[in-house]
């Protein structure tokens, strides 16, 4: 328990944890699919706390690492094109394209910017007319309607040197690919505190009764992850499989109602590949025939650009639960957060660069450190 | 990038139609869209995700959340921008104010 001096709360956690314990009679599989929760798993060691019998996966959680092969190889090709600002969130420059990345673009002269917000690339656009600005706008729920509005606004105000390449990902429809999936491990799901902030949880009830599996919302805190994992582990134990909310500090069943209106007024549900795990009808969200016009894929002509993933890196198995960053044989060798082979080694939240940060020891102990 | 950070409203206005408010996260302040939450205030502490306030939360939960990020090392990196004239400093310094 040599994580545990260090939680807010020691004696609620070590209660949670004894709980847990008391609680388990049989190995149970249970996914969290946030990167920021991946994070704090990692950080408080709370995979390391709880009983054997308890086995966290880490699922697709990081809009970084999903965002599809063939989407960073446009954001690349549109960068490289003339009078192009192309401005993203920072995590995405590293990411590995077919053959290079934004941030080698970057470096040989392309017009290539980083931004905390899309509102940032809004007032770029307005104070340079002369460049065309694009918004390379992934993530999800959580995100999407800060981009929606960003693009809401600009057709507003008339502005036409503003366009958006959009590679949105939907927490549901992926859960409902690894039930489907014969391979699949997952007997409970941590649902995700800030998508489900905006969205509410009532989304996650079909999946819930359709495949008998229970879903928890969590939050970000460890003791409320302990939380999330008791209820689970409750639940598994009875042979229960409900919905529950053990974020209500921040989640309603509704959710966010303007967040959701302005989402739905200017992105609509599409199909979308994601990065390592493949094609996911109705998964993603792209922009709705009136604001065609700010649509970078068509504006730009990228819309036939594909590319076929590399087969090296196990990023496949490690964001279905099947297995550990740590299983693979280039962890923290060829693929460290400087090098990245696959994309959850480039962001902090993915589960790689999670595990590079905070369990690559293990690695270095079991090989020799070769 | 897909954290969220809680911070306390400083000032509001309207800003080209847009309810906008300065956000103070630790040592630095940001400009916030207030749009998703039409009830909060000047005082009052929001989650906010990419320059959007997405909830309400009480001073206690923003401020243990806040040290939480600041405790991973991930606040600096989250709020990093390009075309921000003020950079992100003194979140071993300063709380969340």
């Amino acid at each position: 328990m040599k994580y545990l001096d260090e939680y807010r709360d020691e004696r609620i956690a070590r209660n949670l944890v004894t709980q847990i314990a008391r609680r388990v009679s049989c190995p149970w599989v249970i996914m969290e699919i946030c990167g920021g929760q991946t994070h704090t798993l990692m950080r408080f060691g709370i995979d390391e706390l709880l009983p054997a019998e308890v086995e966290m996966v880490h699922g697709p959680g990081c809009p970084v690492c999903v965002t599809p092969l063939e989407m960073i190889d446009k954001a690349i090709a549109i960068a490289s094109q003339p009078g192009v600002t192309l401005i993203s969130y920072g995590d995405m420059l590293r990411v590995p394209g077919s053959r290079t990345d934004l941030f080698h673009v970057k470096a040989h002269g392309g017009d290539v910017r980083i931004v905390y917000s899309p509102t940032e690339a809004l007032k770029f656009a307005r104070a340079n007319p002369d460049r065309k600005v694009v918004f390379f706008a992934v993530g999800f729920e959580t995100t999407a309607p800060a981009n929606a509005m960003t693009v809401w606004q600009a057709k507003r105000e008339g502005l036409r040197n503003l366009s958006m390449l959009a590679s949105h990902v939907l927490v549901p429809p992926a859960i409902r690919a690894l039930l489907s999936s014969s391979r699949n491990r997952v007997q409970g799901f941590i649902g995700p505190g800030h998508v489900c902030t905006v969205m509410g949880y009532r989304e996650y009830e079909d999946l819930v009764h359709e495949f008998r599996v229970p879903i928890v919302v969590g939050g970000f805190e460890p003791v409320d992850l302990l939380e999330a994992i008791l209820m689970l582990v409750t639940q598994l134990e009875a042979g229960r499989a409900e919905l529950e909310n053990q974020y209500a500090r921040s989640v309603t069943y509704q959710g966010n109602r303007q967040a959701q209106t302005i989402l739905g007024e200017v992105f609509e549900v599409c199909d979308r590949k994601w990065r390592g795990i493949g094609g996911i009808p109705e998964s993603g969200l792209s922009l709705r025939e009136e604001y065609a016009d700010f649509d970078a894929d068509r504006i730009f002509g990228t819309e036939q650009v594909t590319a076929e993933e590399p087969s090296e890196c196990i990023s496949a198995e490690v964001l279905q639960g099947l297995k550990k960053p740590t299983d693979c044989s280039q962890f923290a060798r060829r693929c460290t957060p400087e090098t990245p082979l696959g994309a959850p080694m480039v962001s902090s939240e993915g589960a790689c660069a999670a595990y590079y940060q905070y369990r690559r020891h293990m690695v270095a102990t079991s090989s020799g450190g070769q | 990038m897909c954290l969220a950070i809680p911070g306390k409203i400083l000032s509001t206005e309207v800003s080209n139609g847009i309810r906008v408010g300065r956000v103070q996260f630790g040592g630095v302040a940001r400009e916030t869209c207030l749009d998703f939450v039409p009830e909060a205030n000047v005082g009052d502490y929001v989650i906010v995700h990419v320059g959007f306030a997405i909830s309400m939360v009480d001073r206690a939960e923003a401020e243990r959340s806040y040290e939480l990020l600041r405790s991973m090392g991930v606040l600096e990196s989250e709020l990093v921008s390009d075309l921000e004239t003020t950079t992100p400093r003194d979140f071993e310094a300063e709380g969340l104010g």
